[in-house]
C-alpha cells in the first residue's frame, strides 16, 4: 500500500468498503460529515446515514436506542466532543447497558493543529478508560484503519476509537508478520535496549526515534499498541522483561491515557523504569499541525529525549 | 386490542401502587412521589395498548416501553411484575444487592425493561433511535417514553425532540408526566417549563393533553396518538404527585423518600380500601 492517507479518510473509505458485507452497519454524524469523513458513506448510502445535527449528546442516545434493534451504529463527531460532551451519554446509556455502538471520536490530539486547544482533544483515552467494560482503540495509520473497523462490526459491544486529521505514512503493511488483532499490541520492530510502545500518530515517529537511536547504538524494540483498552500486559511485561525500561508514546495527556496504562500495569505486574512521553498535563495551541507537534516536542527527537532518559534510569 | 374496561386499569393500578409502595418500603428507599403520578398511565400501556408478550420479552415485533424519568421503577417493575414478565415476589428484591432489581430502570436483568435509564433526559434520545430502528426495519411497533415535567429541563430531551420531527416518527410517542413538582420544589419556581404545549408544538409535535389519572382518557390519547401521521405525538398529561395516597399528594417532598412503618400502614390501608372498593368487596 505506502502512501499517506490519514486514518479519519481512511475510516470513511473503509465505512464505504464494508457497508455492503454489514448491512447492519448505519452512521450517525453530528454537522461535521466533512471532517469526520462520514460523507463518502452518506452519499452513498442516505438511507443508512443520520445527519443529527450539532447535538452530540442526543445522537449517541439515538444510537444507543438503534442498537437495541439489532443495528450497528458508528456515531462520528470530534474526539472533544465524542468523549467530552456526551461522555456522560456514552457512560449510561451505551457502556452502562453493554450496546453494540462504536463511538469514534476525529481530530484528536494536538494534530488538529490551527483549530487550537478547545478542538484538541488529550484526554478521550483517559476518559474513556475510566468506563466500565468500554475498549479504547486508536490506530496508527490507513491500512490499521480499515482492519479495526472491520474488527469493530464484528464485536458486539461498546468500544470508542480515535481517529486523526492529517496524513500519516502507511507503514504497518510492509511489517513482515504484521497482522491486526482486537486487544492485542503489534510489535513492529524489534530491539533489546529500551520498548517505546506507541499508539496513534506516534507510532510512525517511534519507528523514526527508532532510527536515531540506532545511530546511537541503541536497540529499540516497537510496540504499535492501537488498543489501549484492554491493554496487552503479557506483551508490555514481555517487553519490559526482556528490554528492562519502557517509554510510551501518545499524542494525549501522559495522564490517564497509554502511559497511565502502561504504569499501572508495569507497577503491579513488573515493575520497570517507565518514561511517559506526550502532552505534560498542558492544553495545546493553535498552529500547523507540525508546528504543534514540534512545539510540544511530540516529534521522533522529543521521543529520542525520553529514550535517553528512560536508559539513564536502568 | 378490545378495548380494556376502565375499572380493571383502575384495579390493576392500584395493584401496582401497592405493590411499588410495598417495595419502597421495603428497601427502605426509592422514587414514590412521581411513581405513583406516572403509574395509571404505565398501567394502560402495559395492560390496554401495548402489544407485548411477557413470555418473549425481546420479541422484534413487540411495541417499546423507555421510562426516561427511570427513577420511577417503583411504577414501572411493579407493572411488568403484574403482567408477568417476572414473579411478584422478586419486587422483595427491589434495590436490593441479593437482586437485580436495580433503583434505576435496568435492561440488562430486568425482563420487560427494553433500555437502562435513570440520567435524566437520556431515555428520550434511545426511544427516538427505536422508533428510527422501526422505520428502518419496517415494522409497525411503536415505541413509548414517558418523561417527567422536571427532565423536560434537560437540553437533551430538546435535541431529540428535533431529530424525532425531522424523521417524521409517528411510531413514537412521549408522555410527559406533568405533576407540577420536582425535588426542590415546584417545577414553576425551579425551572418553569410551561406552556409545554406550544413548545412541543413549536418542535413540530403533534400535542394531546390528557388527564393522567382517566384511564378512559389516556386510553383515547394513546388512539389519537397512533392515528397521527408524520410527526410524533406528545401526551402531556396532567398528574397529581404521590396520587392514591393522602399524605403523599402534591408533596415534593415525598420525590424520594420512603415511608416509615407508620406511614406505609397508613399508605396501604387507604389502598387496600380503594381496592376493596373497586373490586365491590
Amino acid at each position: 500500500m505506502a502512501g499517506k492517507i490519514a486514518t479519519r479518510a481512511a475510516y470513511g473509505e473503509a465505512l464505504c468498503e464494508l457497508a455492503e458485507k454489514y448491512p447492519e452497519l448505519v452512521v450517525f454524524d453530528a454537522d461535521l460529515a466533512g471532517a469526520t469523513m462520514t460523507k463518502g458513506f452518506a452519499a452513498k448510502y442516505p438511507e443508512r446515514f443520520f445527519d443529527m445535527g450539532i447535538a452530540e449528546c442526543n445522537m449517541t442516545g439515538v444510537a444507543a436506542g438503534l442498537s437495541t434493534c439489532g443495528f450497528k451504529p458508528f456515531t462520528n463527531t470530534f474526539a472533544i466532543f465524542a468523549s467530552g460532551r456526551a461522555w456522560e451519554q456514552v457512560r449510561n446509556s451505551i457502556a452502562y447497558p453493554h450496546l453494540n455502538v462504536k463511538v469514534i471520536g476525529s481530530h484528536g490530539g494536538l494534530s488538529v493543529g490551527e483549530d487550537g486547544a478547545t478542538h484538541q482533544c488529550i484526554e478521550d483515552f483517559a476518559l474513556m478508560r475510566a468506563i466500565p467494560g468500554m475498549k479504547v482503540l486508536c490506530p496508527c495509520d490507513g491500512n490499521e484503519m480499515k482492519l479495526a473497523v472491520e474488527a469493530l462490526l464484528n464485536y458486539d459491544g461498546p468500544a470508542y476509537m480515535r481517529l486523526g486529521r492529517s496524513a500519516v505514512d502507511i507503514v504497518t503493511d510492509e511489517i513482515p508478520g504484521y497482522k491486526f488483532e482486537l486487544d492485542k499490541g503489534a510489535v513492529l520492530a524489534d530491539g533489546s535496549d529500551v520498548t517505546v510502545i506507541a499508539t496513534g500518530i506516534m507510532v510512525q515517529m517511534a519507528l523514526k526515534a527508532r532510527e536515531l537511536m540506532a545511530a546511537e547504538g541503541v536497540s529499540v524494540r516497537v510496540i504499535d499498541m492501537h488498543t489501549i483498552k484492554p491493554l496487552d500486559e503479557d506483551l508490555v511485561v514481555k517487553a519490559a522483561k526482556e528490554t528492562g525500561c519502557i517509554v510510551t508514546s501518545e499524542e494525549h495527556n501522559i495522564i490517564g491515557g497509554l502511559g497511565g496504562a502502561v504504569a499501572e500495569c508495569l507497577s503491579e505486574k513488573c515493575p520497570t523504569p517507565l518514561v511517559r512521553h506526550g502532552v505534560n498535563d498542558e492544553f495545546g495551541r493553535s498552529g500547523t499541525a507540525a508546528a504543534v507537534l514540534e512545539a510540544y516536542k511530540l516529534t521522533a527527537e522529543g521521543l529520542c529525549e525520553k529514550i535517553r532518559e528512560a536508559l539513564r534510569k536502568k | 386490542m378490545e378495548k380494556i374496561a376502565s375499572k380493571t386499569l383502575a384495579i390493576t393500578a392500584t395493584k401496582a401502587r401497592l405493590l411499588g409502595l410495598d417495595a419502597v418500603h421495603t428497601a427502605a428507599s426509592g422514587h414514590i412521589g412521581g411513581s405513583l403520578s406516572a403509574i395509571d398511565a404505565i398501567t394502560t400501556l402495559y395492560f390496554g395498548v401495548m402489544n407485548v408478550d411477557p413470555k418473549d420479552p425481546k420479541n422484534p415485533d413487540r411495541d417499546r416501553f423507555v421510562l426516561s424519568k427511570g427513577h420511577c421503577t417503583p411504577a414501572l417493575y411493579p407493572v411488568l411484575a403484574l403482567r408477568g414478565f417476572f414473579p411478584i415476589e422478586d419486587l422483595k428484591l427491589f434495590r436490593s444487592i441479593k437482586g437485580h432489581y436495580s433503583g434505576h430502570a435496568e435492561m440488562r436483568h430486568v425482563a420487560g425493561v427494553d433500555m437502562s435509564t435513570g440520567s435524566l433526559g437520556q431515555g428520550i434520545s434511545a426511544a427516538v433511535g427505536m422508533a428510527l430502528g422501526g422505520k428502518l426495519n419496517k415494522k409497525d411497533y411503536r415505541v413509548y417514553a414517558v418523561l417527567g415535567d422536571g427532565e423536560i429541563a434537560e437540553g437533551q430531551v430538546w435535541e431529540a425532540a428535533m431529530s424525532a420531527a425531522k424523521y417524521g416518527l409517528d411510531n413514537l410517542c412521549a408522555v410527559v408526566d406533568v405533576n407540577g413538582l420536582q425535588i426542590d420544589g415546584a417545577t414553576k419556581d425551579v425551572m418553569p417549563s410551561e406552556p409545554l404545549d406550544k413548545k412541543f408544538e413549536a418542535f413540530n409535535w403533534n400535542v394531546i393533553k390528557v388527564d393522567g389519572h382517566d384511564y378512559d382518557a389516556l386510553l383515547k390519547a394513546f388512539e389519537d396518538a397512533k392515528a397521527c401521521k408524520g410527526k410524533p405525538t406528545a401526551v402531556l398529561m396532567k398528574t397529581t404527585k404521590g396520587k392514591g395516597v393522602s399524605f403523599m399528594e402534591n408533596q415534593a417532598g415525598w420525590h424520594g423518600k420512603a415511608p416509615n412503618d407508620e406511614q406505609y400502614e397508613q399508605a396501604k390501608a387507604e389502598l387496600e380500601a380503594k381496592l376493596a372498593e373497586l373490586e365491590g368487596k
